[in-house]
């Protein structure tokens, strides 16, 4: 059984059909990592499974449990298992609460009374590489990476199975990026914990996932394993976008693909291929509905796929 | 030098704090000439905001400029009074900030804001407005006879962006100061705007202050490029030099750093272990010395000086200073 399983979600905000019919899963101790344009649904996807933004359809299984629209009182002990992270590192603390209290706060929330909460806030601290005296420190006086290792251990308080990460690295330097990265790796390895986690570092999805999706408006329109992601992209999207990644050599030579224009209205979505008005790659056949075909757990929506 | 538009010469800036004062950069040297993309690289608190705002002169009030000049077109802008820095301000230096969600103001349609920033020009209203129109067509928005009329809210982020360079190359600056424009966008619209920034530059022949932590751009973007840790510049030189054959060796961890440069899936990624010093506490020696690997016992005492290795390629690191005397 898959850790989770989502199928067919559908978001809309009023008329804005944010996300339509995204399906993808996530095995026990997985990490899957989804890419895509600013706007294409990433965070949308993450946040309706945590159940903090609204899914009118489909369905979200955790362990089996239908958790699409679920209460909170089903939520909350769910969360146990199922931590986030947030983007923004800094806005995701309390100003007015100390890293203790802060990353502390999952077991009052959970109502776990029989843990001391010094000496878990001094192991959580330990954890992420924080030195224990930040425990009387307040968001203020954090840098950008010590406020994102306080999301990590508070995401870990709980020894969750499943870590939903939003841009977990979004704004890190390139050597603090390179730690944080570490440190989810060997946690992941000693706590064997599942991951989704977004990103548009295409250079870091490399190295954490083991499996990612494309999303373009709402939908996936390719999903299989890193590696054959990387070496033999089949959607011309795709194409453009591991073609769109600066490398740090002045003498690359970069075979870039532009994208044409900008991404269409999710008011107005494209008939056909909903790619097709900026794909370089289009053809007279994708004025028709490509449907999601899988292939040998490739999956492509795409009637004029690249070889 | 006849082509030399900004000489950044021995500057140290000081912050006044509670705790004492804070070197914010110290002994800052580099130029950047008419028409070239100069590329600033380095981590969260190396000075980077400090220098820019130096440059503008939009400093924080407990800035103490200690040492040194900035010589635009051969005028210390650190000795010129505050009216005349005001006209060089976004007519002859402009600046690109980093969040472009943020950089407009959001009642007042993008038309208007063009038409506010040409305030210095004697144009007739018609003429401004078609400048603006040129200009939008320049960074590539469609349309932008149509487009000035609409509010910030309804341009995608890439857009917004773009618009901001538009605006700050509208008085046809000579030096634009790009503050990590593209940090706040994704890989296809970074690469958007790396493009276009080079189309503008060739046809403006405007010199670009490029700043970021992003390798791949710097790489693909600069000329030269000025590394700089913890308030110092510790190599510069030629875009090629300083990424085939980095000379210091923080240069060197950074690059090894960046997961761009590694083709196979790592287990573990580099890191450069350690923490930047405390500006307000410098410890003795070279800055970089307690997370450097191959430390001398001379980088504990003695500051390296930014020596000359070739022709335009500096490096302050006790390294390579033997080869660079001898």
């Amino acid at each position: 059984m898959s850790l989770l399983n989502v199928v067919d979600l559908n978001t809309s905000y009023g008329a804005v059909n944010v996300l339509a019919g995204v399906s993808f899963s996530v095995e026990p101790g997985e990490t899957y990592a989804l890419v895509g344009e600013s706007g294409s649904g990433k965070t949308t996807v993450i946040r309706a499974i945590a159940g903090l933004a609204p899914a009118q359809e489909g369905s979200v299984t955790f362990e089996g449990q239908e958790i699409r629209g679920a209460p909170e009182k089903v939520m909350r002990p769910l969360r146990k298992d199922m931590a986030m992270m947030f983007q923004d590192p800094v806005g995701s603390l309390s100003p007015r609460l100390t890293i203790r209290s802060l990353i502390t706060e999952p077991y009052r929330i959970q109502g776990m009374k029989d843990r001391d909460l010094d000496t878990e806030a001094k192991r959580l601290l330990e954890m992420v590489n924080l030195p224990t005296h930040f425990a009387d420190r307040y968001p203020y006086q954090l840098s950008g990476g010590q406020a994102r290792r306080v999301g990590v251990a508070r995401a870990l308080a709980l020894e969750p199975k499943l870590i939903l990460a939003d841009e977990p690295t979004a704004g890190l330097d390139v050597s603090v990026q390179g730690e944080l990265l570490n440190l989810l790796n060997d946690l992941r390895e000693r706590l064997g914990l599942a991951m989704v986690i977004i990103t548009h570092n295409l250079s870091v999805v490399r190295h954490v996932a083991d499996r990612m999706g494309i999303l373009y408006l709402g939908r996936l329109v390719e999903e299989g394993t890193t590696e054959t992601i990387f070496n033999e992209p089949r959607h011309p999207y795709t194409r453009c976008l591991l073609s769109a990644n600066p490398e740090p050599d002045p003498d690359a030579r970069l075979d870039r693909i532009a994208l044409k224009g900008e991404p269409p209205s999710l008011l107005m979505r494209p008939s056909g291929c909903e790619f097709r008005e900026r794909c370089p790659f289009s053809k007279e056949i994708c004025t028709q509905t490509p449907e999601w075909e899988v292939n040998g757990g490739h999956g492509l929506r795409c009637l004029a796929p690249l070889s | 030098m006849t082509d030399t538009l900004l000489e950044i010469d021995n500057l140290s800036v000081d912050y006044e704090t509670g705790r004492g004062d804070l070197q914010a950069l110290r002994d800052i040297t580099f130029n950047v000439n008419k028409g070239e993309i100069v590329g600033i690289v380095g981590e969260s608190g190396c000075g980077k905001s400090t220098l820019i705002s130096s440059i503008l002169r939009l400093t924080a009030p407990n800035t103490r400029f200690r040492e040194g000049e900035i010589r635009f077109k051969g005028q210390d802008l650190l000795q010129v009074s505050e009216r005349h820095m005001r006209d060089l301000r976004g007519a002859d230096i402009s600046i690109v900030f980093q969040d472009p969600m943020q950089t407009h103001n959001p009642v007042l349609t993008i038309g208007q804001q063009m038409l506010d920033i040409q305030h210095r020009s004697k144009q007739s209203k018609a003429d401004k407005r078609a400048h603006a129109t040129k200009m939008l067509g320049a960074v590539g928005i469609p349309d932008p006879e149509a487009r000035l009329k609409q509010y910030p809210h309804e341009f995608s982020g890439g857009m917004r962006q773009r618009i901001a360079i538009a605006m700050a190359l509208m008085s046809e600056p000579d030096l634009l100061i790009a503050d990590e424009p593209t940090t706040a966008l994704d890989a296809t619209l970074e690469v958007q705007i790396i493009e276009r920034l080079q189309e503008l530059q060739r046809e403006f022949h405007c010199a670009i202050l490029f700043i970021s932590h992003h390798l791949g751009v710097i790489a693909e973007l600069c000329d030269r490029v000025v590394v700089m840790y913890a308030g110092a510049v510790v190599e510069s030189g030629d875009v090629r030099e300083i990424f085939h054959d980095p000379k210091h060796p923080y240069t060197r961890r950074l690059i090894e750093c960046d997961p761009g440069h590694l083709k196979e899936r790592a287990r573990v990624l580099p890191t450069i272990p350690g923490e930047v010093p405390d500006l307000a506490n410098l410890p003795g020696g070279c800055i970089f010395r307690d997370r450097c690997d191959q430390a001398l016992a001379r980088c504990a005492t003695e500051v390296p000086p930014l020596d000359q290795l070739k022709e335009g390629h500096h490096a302050a690191c006790w390294l390579n200073h033997e080869e660079a005397t001898s």
